[in-house]
């Protein structure tokens, strides 16, 4: 047999018993040409649009998921930041507009949709600021829009006057979605250097520098990696770092195939792959579980961060190699309330929000799917959003908060969404106040790129 | 296009048959077999081709596992591709 029996077996275990899958096939639509001069147009161009260019994205999905026998779960949209195709619209414009991307998404039979999004590292336009105050009811008002603010890159430093605004923001989609334990929040993240072909949710939108439609594929399987791990026990750190690289590989390939033939059948370009870890609540597929694997007795403990950078460069390393086009954010996901293994290292008191932290430095993204109390500051919010997008701007790395204070809930509640978002115990932070830091508002600089230590 | 079958499994008579009798009312060709017995299962893998094929590749895959159920076995229908893209540079 031209095939290796041990090959295929091993496929299978993969798809089988650790939970390979692809976790999402996301198509990136450019919207610019759907600007007009009136609103009401512009949310009928959007609607069309979407609906015209999709129209076959789910139902290919799911025939090549059986013909290859590995699941697609999730099928998604991105869009061109939605603050510039409402050429001047006001809130409930906007909030229009997101009313019309929910309902192509749910017309096209797509999980999510994402791009109700802003560029605003630099400054706003008279846009963004319409279009930011429409974000808290344009969330409770839809339920498949995603949405994302990019507040910093490296280049241009870190808009504090929107930091400021977001925590405000935040506070407020967390109010207006409190009947459903403020799950709005889930669906909007904050940005530092956010990148333009990111297929995974919240956070995808099509950037203005890509094509009018584009294929990108992102892969999962932490309970591969797992898998492969529980089989060098004992091994130099060596030899889990490579074995990481080759289980990457091969996830990465598999991933490949998958948007080539989506590619193909859709008649859109293959854009990029998005070589993630991502976990889901199943226990066995959690990137806190890999971490332990690795030599921890609890994720968040000493040696946390080392461990997650090892993994986090072995995945992409891997991942290279097996795809031409890389991209998204690839790396390693560690959200809190999507992860087995990160809700139990937080409910024993292993995993404190400063440990995160310290872990975001080295992980794909930030702060994610983490549920503080309800009634904590707009400032501290923002502050922690400050932070993170601080580790993004110096070290040249994209860093996100996705962050939920949970309405009328406090430290020893835990929140719970369903799904693949999961439950969060609702994780301490400081009780002292930012909010004079915050109050100052303007813009941090661009870091120096060199003197680095 | 080519296809692997793959079979697991308690050992029983009339895997063979009742797996290839399928692929001959669908006129899918067998290339290759492999079978053998791991750890009590019954374990075989088939390479097949689906060039001919008179039906879709959907239809197969659920007669396949149809005829599996009768006999209390797992039989998956995936394209080759996949096996190649993993596992070879």
């Amino acid at each position: 047999m031209s095939l290796v029996k041990k090959d295929i077996l091993e496929t299978i275990a993969m798809i089988e018993k650790d939970n390979l899958d692809i976790r999402t096939t996301t198509m990136g639509i450019s919207l610019l040409d759907c600007i007009s001069h009136n609103p009401v147009i512009t949310a009928e161009r959007v609607y069309d649009k979407i609906t015209k260019k999709a129209c076959h994205l789910v139902k290919v999905a799911d025939d090549i998921g059986k013909e290859f026998g590995i699941p697609i779960i999730n099928k998604r949209i991105s869009v061109t930041p939605i603050a510039l195709i409402g050429s001047g619209a006001d809130k409930d414009d906007f909030i229009e507009l997101a009313v019309a991307l929910d309902r192509a998404a749910e017309e096209m039979g797509v999980d999510f949709i994402g791009g109700y999004s802003a560029l605003v590292h630099k400054g706003f336009t008279n846009n963004d600021i319409a279009f930011m105050n429409s974000i808290p009811q344009a969330l409770a008002e839809t339920k498949k829009v995603c949405s994302s603010v990019n507040v910093g890159s490296t280049k241009s430093g870190i808009n504090m006057d929107a930091v400021g605004m977001l925590g405000t923001i935040i506070k407020e989609i967390a109010f207006l979605t409190k009947e459903m334990d403020s799950i709005g929040c889930a669906k909007f993240v904050v940005f530092a250097n956010a990148v333009e072909d990111n297929p995974f949710m919240a956070g995808a939108f099509h950037g203005v520098g890509e094509p009018e439609a584009v294929i990108n594929v992102g892969v999962s399987g932490p309970g591969v990696v797992k898998s492969a791990l529980e089989k060098v026990k004992g091994c130099p750190i060596d030899v889990v770092s490579e074995t990481i690289k080759r289980t990457a590989f091969k996830i990465t390939r598999a991933g490949m195939l998958v948007g080539s033939e989506m590619s193909k059948r859709v008649n859109v370009p293959f854009g990029i792959m998005d070589l993630s870890l991502a976990p889901t609540p199943k226990v066995g597929d959690s990137v806190a579980e890999i971490l332990e694997i690795i030599g921890l007795e609890k994720c968040g403990t000493h040696g946390t961060t080392a461990a997650l950078a090892l993994l986090n460069d072995a995945v992409k390393k891997g991942g290279i190699m097996a795809s031409s086009h890389v991209g998204g954010l690839s790396g390693a996901f560690i959200p809190v309330s999507e992860d087995a293994g990160m809700i139990d290292a937080v409910i024993n008191g292993a995993l404190t929000f400063d440990k995160l932290e310290a872990m975001t430095s080295v992980c794909s993204v930030g702060i994610d799917m983490v549920a503080i109390a309800g009634d904590v500051p707009d400032s501290t919010i923002a502050a922690i959003i400050a932070d993170e997008a601080a580790i993004g701007v110096i070290n040249n790395k994209t860093t996100a908060v996705r962050i939920i204070p949970s309405y009328g809930k406090n430290v020893g509640d835990v929140v719970n969404f369903g799904g693949l978002l999961g439950s969060a115990p609702i994780m301490a932070i400081s009780e002292y106040s930012s909010e004079e830091f915050i109050q100052r508002g303007g813009r941090i600089p661009a870091p120096v790129h060199s003197f680095k230590n | 296009m080519k296809a692997v079958i793959t079979v697991i499994g308690k050992d029983r008579t009339g895997i063979i048959y009742n797996i290839s009798k399928v692929l001959y009312e669908h006129n899918v060709n067998i290339e290759d077999l492999n079978q053998t017995i791991m750890q009590e299962n019954f374990t075989m893998l088939m390479l097949v081709n689906c060039a001919m094929m008179e039906c879709s590749f959907e239809e197969l895959k659920a007669a396949l596992s149809t005829a599996g159920e009768n006999m209390g076995l797992s039989v998956r229908l995936q394209r080759e591709d996949i096996f190649d893209a993993m596992h070879k540079v």
